[in-house]
């Protein structure tokens, strides 16, 4: 499982890409893994709003439909219509191609609130506790250290 | 997971480890850790249309009705024609309550003119067991769940699969027909039903030989393109084949002939348990009856959306998906009668907003020529 540093995470297993005030959101590798296979999404329009910790949008799986939850407020300056007709790039690239939507933000110190990779990492591991591990994957320290390009 | 939500203990399947062994994503489903899939739904949905897949079912309860009165039993808790069947034959059918509501939809075998072996829904066997047991008057009522793994072998290349570990001769098996004989060494109950509308068996086993014989048709079968297949495709694959799903699509509220199980009800075979409430809602006409809907777009519409026409709410989604062989939503809802001829224009509110649909006929997906 992967967690570039980069990126910053929310409790709900977003990520955001923070370039200048345009913050680009998409869902984790843990929360692709989770729903299993996407089906089905559904994202805002540009220019919609949105509003930290609000549901911005609809990942469905076979079995279920998940709210996805604003990272930041601000407005939509894009949004990812490949996932319209493509929704599995969703668990083939999580963290590239299947990005959801660019906000425009319009308060960058929501932005504290947000984990590290490596507090996100921690958070994930807490959660799966009670869950049998797979370890298959299990090379997480390598995959944090992936992306060596911090700001 | 070690607990269901009724605080009762999960119960475990004799593959248990075998599913962990395979990478299985493990769910409780009726108070049992059931496999929802091993690689994912949508491969393994594929591999069940294309080629063939396995599926442990054994949480499913196995309950016989034996004695010399154990016809008389048998038909007046069904409401198929259970005089029909020879030794080695098998039908469909629902046990009603005394006001037609649905208590479960089984499967039960001749296994002798005295012994009828029913099939149940896992989360109906205690339920079913009690209903019998009260209803099912000089005849004896045993609960043989625990005798039995249950496999089912399904896929247009079950036979090919199958037909190398047995002696059985499976080409003149036809449907809803069972022969005993043995499967990979093993005794095996082998019956030509499934819950997936394609070609296949399913094996009933003594719970000590399941893994070795799970083993041997996976390896055996490897060739050919058998997968094992959980419940998450289980559920997509009979859904496109509009089989139905207790709890979902049936329940004590609805009746078999709402349900579209007419051809289960045989009103003329004698009494039998909710019959006189069926004979008086067929005179008095369905107010609603269960459809299938066929979505214009890709949102998957889910169990307890709204069904509207025009704006007006008409009914309710019972079953719901993304078709992974139409690509479109697809579902079975319970709407007002007067909105269920197949064509007619509905909408499916999902999250707020309606989705137009189309009533079409069942089933979803048909049999490749």
């Amino acid at each position: 499982m992967k967690f570039p540093k980069k990126l910053r995470y929310t409790r709900e297993h977003e990520w955001v890409l923070v370039e200048g005030n345009q913050a680009t959101v998409g869902v984790t590798d843990f929360a692709q893994h989770e729903l299993g296979e996407v089906v089905f999404v559904e994202l805002p329009k540009v220019g919609d709003p949105v509003t930290k910790d609000e549901p911005f949008g609809v990942v469905e799986s076979v079995k279920a439909a998940s709210d996805v939850y604003a990272p930041v407020s601000g407005e939509v300056t894009e949004a990812n219509d490949d996932l319209v007709s493509t929704p599995e790039l969703i668990n083939d690239d999580p963290y590239g191609d299947a990005w959801l939507i660019r906000v425009e933000m319009s308060d960058q110190s929501e932005l504290e609130h947000l984990m590290s990779a490596q507090e996100y990492k921690e958070y994930v591991e807490e959660e799966g506790e009670a869950e049998e591990s797979d370890e298959e994957e299990d090379d997480d320290d390598e995959d944090i250290d992936e992306d060596e390009d911090e700001e | 997971m070690s607990e269901a939500v009724t605080g009762q203990p999960v119960r475990r399947t004799p593959l248990h480890a075998a599913h962990l062994r395979r990478g299985a994503r493990m769910v409780e489903f009726a108070g049992w850790a059931m496999p929802v899939y091993y690689t994912g739904i949508l491969d393994e949905h594929r591999a069940v249309r294309e080629r063939a897949g396995l599926f442990d079912v054994s949480h499913m309860g196995e309950i016989e009705v034996r004695g010399a009165r154990a016809l008389p039993a048998c038909q007046r808790l069904v409401t198929n024609d259970a005089g029909r069947l020879v030794p080695g034959a098998a039908q469909y059918a629902v046990l009603c309550t005394p006001s037609g509501g649905i208590v479960d939809d089984v499967i039960y075998t001749c296994l002798a003119a005295d012994r009828y072996l029913f099939c149940v829904n896992a989360s109906n066997e205690e339920k079913d067991l009690r209903w019998m047991r009260d209803q099912a008057g000089e005849a004896e009522v045993v609960n043989r769940s625990a005798e039995f793994a249950l496999l089912a072998l399904q896929g247009p290349r079950a036979a090919a699969i199958l037909q190398p570990l047995t002696g059985l001769a499976l080409a003149p098996l036809r449907s809803f027909f069972v022969a005993e004989g043995e499967v990979a060494g093993a005794r095996a109950l082998v019956s030509r039903t499934g819950y997936t509308g394609e070609n296949g068996f399913e094996i009933y086993l003594a719970p000590a030989d399941a893994e070795g014989v799970w083993e041997r048709l996976l390896s055996s079968g490897a060739a050919a393109g058998l997968v094992p297949v959980g419940l998450g495709a289980r559920d997509t694959l009979r859904l496109e084949k509009a089989l139905l799903l207790y709890g979902n699509d049936i329940d004590e509220d609805t009746t078999p002939l709402e349900a579209g199980l007419d051809w289960v009800v045989k009103l003329d075979k004698g009494d039998f348990i909710g019959r006189d409430a069926l004979v008086r809602q067929r005179a008095e006409g369905l107010r609603r009856r269960l459809v299938g809907l066929r979505m214009d777009g890709g949102a998957p519409p889910r169990h307890g959306y709204r069904v509207l026409r025009d704006g007006r709410p008409v009914g309710v989604v019972t079953s719901g998906t993304k078709s992974p062989t139409l690509g479109c939503g697809i579902a079975l809802a319970m709407v007002e009668r007067s909105t269920a001829e197949i064509g007619t224009r509905l909408e499916v509110e999902i999250r707020s907003r309606q989705h137009p649909a189309q009533v079409v006929p069942l089933p979803f997906v048909r049999k490749r020529k």
